[in-house]
């Protein structure tokens, strides 16, 4: 069983300042989210309030259709892994990993054997790990929680790319071997975006896209060619970027339908996609308005 | 090898239906499943299923319940027609297109055309 996540009109309050205002999210049970946002979008707040370590200011947070705030049942069965994890310094590594126990579903044995893996230092103590170690073994604790909703908030930053190479590689075994519901916050966004099936942008507090990745990069191209074609072309779309080189001129609009689309191939115009980073970059552009 | 911009399913499925026109996957043969693409390209596995799905709507491949994905018996000779129905849309409309707009008339091409499959005799 993987959990499902309803969100109904959660608004989140620290004092004076609003980190979540009037969110309504559904994610399905058992996908792979990709969670984006710049840095004080909201994420953390978003992901902290799932594994109720916060209580939202009002409105509904249901994890498997039910509240999850001081539902052990659930809570249980939920695990949210932060960057360089929730340990307790002075701990060994080894007795770091055995805290998973806590879960009814923690399996110990390939705790052990992803430690080993990614050669995790067992006695040595949580503080004398290095940063990308430290990812590692908070990654590690999330893995073999084997929980039915698990969310790895940036957990994955401080390890060097093949480590992080290695880990995704883990992250789709384990989610293929035992379906469950898995949302990744990042901002190595082009590197994930292939083991994502849906993504949800968070900015300034409110859910800006949720969509499948897909349907979200389809919806946007970057036409490229002479450059009174291009304009003529990209007349009163919503352009995020333009290039120019001499004569030839690329032009990346936000969304291109059918008819436009079959206008730009008509004028011989090249189409090309546009990345999920380059999607993000402007969508969440603070000079954006109306986004 | 995911990176000239087409969606991944498409051009897993692309992948599928030129290996059986070369011959490397056989009719009646047995296609690696969902998982096993999904690990080996490093992809979510619903992107996998989605280039299946278009197969077998197509009726490229067949499922068997609980067994796998094999290869339709018929599929070559549906790919076939499918490769020169797509020659005519993407190699000759544009060509079409772009010889009207350079102002090359359409029999100086058939001309063309006939001197190349006389050359090719």
């Amino acid at each position: 069983m993987s959990f499902a996540v309803n969100l109904r009109d959660v608004t989140l309050r620290y004092g004076e300042s609003e980190a979540l205002a009037d969110v309504n999210l559904t994610l399905e049970a058992g996908k792979i989210y990709g969670l984006l946002g710049r840095n004080g979008a909201g994420k953390t707040s978003l992901l902290s309030l799932l594994a109720a370590f916060r209580r939202p200011t009002s409105g509904e947070v249901l994890v498997g259709g039910e509240p999850v705030w001081e539902n052990a049942p659930i809570v249980s069965r939920v695990a949210l892994v932060r960057e360089g994890g929730d340990f307790d310094d002075s701990d060994s590594v080894k007795s770091a990993i055995s805290t998973g126990e806590l879960r009814p579903s923690f399996d110990a044995a390939y705790a052990l054997k992803l430690a080993d893996k990614f050669e995790l230092p067992l006695k040595k103590k949580v503080r004398e790990l290095s940063r990308g170690k430290r990812s590692v073994l908070a990654a590690i604790t999330g893995l073999a929680a084997r929980a039915e909703l698990t969310m790895f908030d940036e957990v994955h930053l401080g390890m060097d790319a093949p480590t992080r190479d290695a880990f995704y590689k883990e992250l789709l075994a384990e989610y293929m071997d035992r379906p469950h519901t898995v949302v990744m916050s990042t901002h190595l966004i082009d590197e994930v975006a292939n083991y994502l099936e849906e993504v949800v942008i968070v900015d300034r507090g409110r859910v800006l896209v949720h969509d499948e990745v897909e349907a979200f990069q389809g919806r946007g191209a970057t036409l490229t060619g002479p450059a009174d074609k291009v304009d003529a072309v990209a007349a009163g779309l919503e352009v995020l970027a333009e290039q120019r080189l001499g004569g030839t001129k690329s032009a990346t609009v936000a969304a291109l339908d059918g008819e436009v689309r079959a206008r730009a191939a008509d004028a011989g115009l090249e189409i090309g996609p546009v990345g999920l980073q380059d999607l993000f970059i402007h969508l969440t552009d603070p000079e954006r308005t109306g986004a | 090898m995911f990176d000239d911009g087409t969606p991944i399913y498409r051009q897993i499925a692309d992948q599928i239906k030129a290996e059986i026109m070369n011959g490397s996957l056989e009719p009646g043969g047995k296609v690696m499943s969902t998982n096993q693409y999904a690990a080996f390209y490093q992809i979510n596995p619903a992107t996998a299923q989605k280039a299946f799905r278009e197969l077998v709507d197509e009726g490229v491949l067949y499922k068997q319940r609980g067994v796998g994905m094999f290869v339709a018996d018929d599929a070559r000779e549906r790919l076939a027609a499918d490769f020169r129905e797509r020659f005519f849309e993407t190699v000759l409309a544009p060509l079409v297109r772009e010889a009207r707009q350079a102002g090359i008339p359409l029999t100086d091409i058939i001309d063309y055309l006939r001197t190349q499959e006389g050359a090719l005799q």
